[in-house]
């Protein structure tokens, strides 16, 4: 029997839909079988993300409506062993499918599959609410901005009032530069104010962009460290013990020479 | 020039200032419950009050409001203004 997990953060634009094409990829690569539901009906992106957007017959209020069996409306990634899609409907909306529906349709998915990963909606409506009626764990992302942060802390706790606790929380497009310079929120700042655990730090990364331009998750990069990041979640996710990569410790040699500096200061006498 | 300014942060990075600013208004958005959720604190406050005292329903107020403490931080605090009319003779024996 499979997990279902759902990928939330209530602000839009941080990055849910990567972040679920990405840990799926990973998940795949693993040797694992992974099914990827896009559960933003009306607004569906993760077939462009990952490439299949030519490849769909039917979506997922199909499924629910049943016009079609579920294995129909499957989309397999051809590239990636193990990897497959279930697709939104794009011409309906949220009201489409109630939080039973979804449920059931999750029930029935981790029958089949190890991973059932769920990209939800940005907001707290609707759709949001479908989207975690039959996860069994949560992974939040956010990014180091206010408005984001913001966001994630009422998503936390809407989850907890919905018999989802114990979140685990993605940092998504951290820039080491602003970072270091004292100009970006840090992993350590946003954990103590949201309180819950870590389970990845993604850093900006440009081949993100060029990734979903050519629809090719980049966890299939080596090179690329937020694809690296992505697998490490991933890993994660299977139990392995990973140890976070240098961004997320690394001391820069100005902060070590300023430390020194601020110790000297703290003993002369003025 | 101050010497050590130059090589980064005093306590007014931005960031420091986000976070200030976060935890502010989060404890805000965490104590906002809702209308409906007030109403049955309210109740059941004035369930057990009625045992002891006759209170003025129309004049009982019960909000969440945020408290400054000594040390500038805020604390969230349940605020009840509840007129009594009249005490209740229970009790009284045992003093």
């Amino acid at each position: 029997m499979g997990e279902v997990i759902v990928i939330t953060s209530g602000k839009g634009g941080v990055g849910k839909t990567t972040t679920t094409a990405n840990i799926g990829t990973a998940l795949a690569l693993e040797g694992k079988k992974v099914v990827l539901v896009d559960a933003d009906i009306g607004l569906r992106n993760l077939d462009i993300v990952l490439g299949l957007e030519n490849r769909i017959v039917y979506d997922l209020v199909d499924v629910v409506e049943k016009t079609c069996r579920l294995k129909q409306a499957l989309v397999r990634d051809k590239r990636f062993e193990g990897l497959y899609l279930l697709p939104a409907a794009q011409t309906r909306d949220k009201n489409a499918v109630s939080p039973e529906q979804m449920q059931q349709l999750c029930e029935e998915l981790k029958q089949e599959f190890d991973y059932v990963l769920i990209d939800c909606p940005a907001g707290i409506e609707q759709g949001f609410k479908n989207a975690v009626a039959g996860a069994d764990k949560a992974i939040i992302v956010t990014v180091p901005e206010v408005s984001a942060v913001r966001d994630a802390d009422r998503i936390i706790g809407l989850l907890a009032s919905s018999e989802l606790p114990d979140p685990k929380l993605v940092i998504n497009r951290v820039r080491t530069d602003m970072v270091k310079r004292g100009d970006m929120i840090n992993i350590d700042d946003t954990l103590d104010i949201l309180g819950i655990d870590l389970i990845g730090v993604v850093p900006d990364d440009e081949k993100i962009i060029v990734s979903s331009n050519r629809g090719e998750p980049v966890v299939a990069e080596t090179s690329s460290p937020a694809g690296k990041a992505f697998r490490n979640i991933a890993k994660r996710i299977l139990g392995e013990n990973v140890p976070y990569q240098e961004l997320e410790v690394e001391e820069s040699f100005m902060e070590k020479l300023r430390k020194l500096f601020l110790s000297k200061k703290g003993t002369r006498s003025l | 020039m101050d010497f050590f300014k130059f090589f980064g942060k005093d306590d007014n990075t931005s960031k420091d200032i986000a976070k200030e600013r976060l935890k502010l208004v989060l404890i805000h958005d965490r104590a906002n419950v809702s209308p409906k959720f007030l109403e049955m604190i309210k109740g059941d406050i004035l369930k057990v009050i009625s045992n002891y005292m006759e209170i003025e329903e129309k004049g009982f107020d019960i909000r969440l409001s945020r408290i400054e403490q000594d040390d500038d931080t805020y604390t969230s605090a349940l605020i009840a203004n509840i007129p009594i009319k009249k005490m209740k003779n229970i009790g009284k024996n045992n003093g």
